[in-house]
């Protein structure tokens, strides 16, 4: 086993082995949390005394916009794994994150526009936390965007984990700034996520929510992971072998 | 360091980088007069836009003072971000940015006077356009002084954080759109800032925090965009 | 001096060569030769530091290049594919400021004998956008006269170079290393006139052992 690929790449067939055994768990796990935390909190749980039924939404667009914002500051931690270590491994997971979490913040910010609708009377309200989240998509956008207009792979990468970085220094400056932007331009706004004190019998479902929403990224993303290490391994001789 | 030791033993001169930056000044603004269309074309896209808006929305004197802030500031930056596209690109295309990172001088300080010599022909002669654009767009006068400081201090981070954007599509066909996507989320705050202060000077507000806040990202734009810059050219003219 | 030890470059999932080692020493010419698409360039590119090798190591005067940076680039003259000049500066212009940015501060009159030397003397407040592709080389050539550097790193510096300036380039990296420079330099034009001091190293020699060692040669052909 004196093949050269191994030292460099931070092992993907190792990672690839494992998370083949992982792959059930997760799927299970995440599955069945997230349908429990649904039905407990959709059908379960008492309407709030000021928006009624509305408020449900919270258990879809809390967990998303958690996601939303632990996916940038992983792929940051990936980013620099890429930088210092040069393992490609974290490039792989830096690659495929993004789109996730591009996701993440299109759910969130639709959820966030419908929860809007019945409680501001309007789709978009110029509200701080929906500010930020659609920066942040702009954040993934350009990594996304970056990727796919540099041709070689290591220059990419490269440039992505640079950009990743940069944006991650950029999160704290941009939500001070907009937070700041929005206190002066309105008045104190209904939040959506911001509660003086949730009842307990809506936080279990939105804890647990939030854990399905966790599990779920996780077997997203090595189903993703696994995908684009075989794609970039694809001349490797244990690929080679796996696939005949 | 081990190789400030070496040197001083091989090569008896002391390392000029301040030298090096001011040649690379030099070269840069007598390459922007020989061809000064890409000075130009930013400063007139700039009176361009404050040309549109009372076009497009109403030459009143009330509603043009209470945008003109951020129609002045959102000029400038897109005016900065035009021009941003060919500060490497034109480097990388005549092999002048081997050269560049051949030096044996600090990229970091080396990149920090192109943007620099940059921002010396696009921000700088934005700003000193600023006070014709906020007479057309009817700015009160109380709002000038504020308007100047924010363009002083906030186009230099415009330049360092876009240098970084410019970094790193310098390899990519026609990346002038995809610069905009990387840049703008970098500029959202020195434009929350910026034109913040210039509303409160209208509203006879105090706004020296705006001022203290945008000196604060000039300096964070200092200190850290030309390592992000430096490493970005590195890493795509691998 | 110049030692390379088992370097081996990927580009793109192609294994580009493998194991290439050499040493350049004082007075030593090495050109590197290759069909299109073998690798001389990212060779030439991973020696002066643009590009990380997939592995192995290059040692400048028995350091670790890494380490020794700054003192490389102090005695290292690049030329790429482009000769790195801008064009709306004179020849005498843009010298100047390759050669600040090389850390060597050099007089007018210096800058003058050098492009004199290239037989572009009374060209040098014509802009160079006027001047041809050979003499934009020669522009380069000059800097190259003018620079202290050591180490030579051209990449195919004949092209679009005449019959006469060829050979000009070739008592020029003669007349550098004998005064104990060394001199990397792709080419697909055989040198002549050098006095042993030529050394050739084929690039495509390094793909195809590997090859013939038959430990990867399956795994990475498509």
């Amino acid at each position: 086993m004196n093949w050269t690929f191994f030292h460099k790449l931070g092992s993907p067939k190792w990672f690839y082995d494992i998370s083949g055994k992982w792959l059930p768990w997760l799927q299970v796990s995440s599955l069945v949390l997230i349908s429990v935390a649904l039905v407990w909190g959709l059908a379960f749980t008492p309407p709030d005394y000021l928006q009624g039924n509305s408020y449900r939404i919270i258990f879809i667009h809390v967990p998303a916009s958690f996601l939303a914002q632990s996916v940038y500051m992983m792929m940051a931690t990936a980013a620099a794994v890429t930088l210092i270590w040069k393992i490609k491994l974290a490039d792989m997971a830096l690659k495929v994150m993004a789109p996730i979490g591009a996701s993440f913040c299109i759910l969130s910010l639709a959820t966030g526009a419908i929860w809007g609708q019945p409680t501001w009377g309007t789709w978009w309200v110029w509200d701080a936390r929906l500010t930020s989240m659609l920066i942040l998509l702009f954040l993934y956008i350009g990594i996304i965007a970056l990727r796919g207009a540099i041709h070689t792979i290591e220059a990419a990468a490269k440039a992505c984990a640079i950009l990743s970085l940069v944006g991650v220094v950029n999160i704290p400056i941009i939500k001070f700034s907009v937070d700041w932007w929005n206190t002066l331009h309105q008045g104190a706004t209904l939040t959506l996520t911001e509660k003086p004190s949730m009842a307990p019998e809506m936080l279990w479902p939105l804890l647990l929510a939030i854990l399905g929403f966790y599990l779920f990224f996780t077997m997203v993303m090595v189903l993703r992971l696994r995908i684009e290490i075989i794609s970039r391994e694809r001349k490797t001789r244990w690929v080679k072998e796996l696939v005949s | 360091m081990a190789g400030e030791g070496e040197m001083s033993n091989v090569d008896q001169q002391s390392m000029r980088g301040f030298s090096a930056c001011l040649a690379l000044i030099r070269r840069d603004l007598i390459l922007t007069f020989r061809s000064p269309g890409q000075a130009i074309n930013p400063m007139a896209f700039f009176l361009m836009v404050a040309t549109l808006f009372p076009l497009g929305i109403a030459p009143d004197r009330e509603v043009l003072s209470e945008l003109a802030a951020g129609v002045i500031w959102i000029g400038a930056l897109l005016a900065v971000l035009l021009s941003l596209d060919s500060l490497f690109k034109s480097d990388q295309d005549d092999g002048a940015l081997d050269q560049l990172l051949m030096s044996p001088h600090p990229l970091p300080l080396l990149v920090l006077a192109k943007v620099f010599s940059h921002w010396l022909t696009s921000g700088f002669c934005l700003t000193l356009m600023a006070p014709l654009l906020a007479i057309m767009l009817h700015l009160p006068s109380d709002a000038f002084s504020a308007l100047m400081i924010t363009l002083l201090l906030g186009t230099p981070v415009l330049s360092l954080a876009g240098a970084i954007g410019s970094a790193l599509t310098v390899r990519v066909q026609r990346g002038g759109l995809l610069l905009t996507l990387l840049s703008l989320p970098l500029y959202i705050p020195v434009l929350i800032f910026a034109t913040g202060a210039v509303n409160a000077a209208m509203q006879n507000m105090p706004y020296t925090g705006h001022i203290l806040w945008l000196s604060v990202f000039l300096v964070l734009g200092v200190c850290l965009a030309p390592l992000a810059i430096a490493g970005a050219l590195r890493v795509i003219n691998e | 001096m110049l030692n390379v030890v088992q370097l081996s470059c990927e580009r793109d999932d192609r294994l580009l060569f493998s194991n290439l080692s050499f040493q350049l020493g004082s007075g030593e010419i090495l050109q590197i030769e290759g069909r299109n698409g073998a690798g001389k360039t990212s060779l030439l590119r991973i020696i002066a530091g643009f590009s990380p090798s997939r592995s192995g190591d290059i040692f400048w005067n028995d350091q670790p290049l890494s380490a020794v940076y700054a003192d490389f680039r102090l005695n290292c003259f690049f030329l790429g594919h482009k000769p790195g000049l801008k064009l709306d500066l004179t020849p005498l212009e843009n010298l100047v400021w390759r050669a600040r940015l090389a850390n060597t501060i050099i007089s007018r009159e210096a800058l003058l004998c050098a492009l004199d030397r290239v037989q572009l003397a009374g060209y040098e407040d014509i802009p160079c956008s006027h001047l041809s592709a050979g003499q934009l080389r020669r522009v380069a050539f000059a800097g190259l006269i003018a620079s202290r550097a050591r180490l030579w790193i051209l990449d195919e510096p004949f092209t679009a170079i005449d019959i006469e300036g060829v050979s000009w380039l070739e008592s020029l990296f003669d007349e550098h290393t004998h005064h104990g420079g060394m001199v990397l330099v792709t080419s697909h034009q055989p040198l002549n006139n050098c006095q042993g001091k030529l050394r050739k190293l084929n690039v495509e020699s390094f793909a195809e052992e590997r090859i013939a060692d038959g430990r990867g040669g399956g795994d990475v052909e498509c």
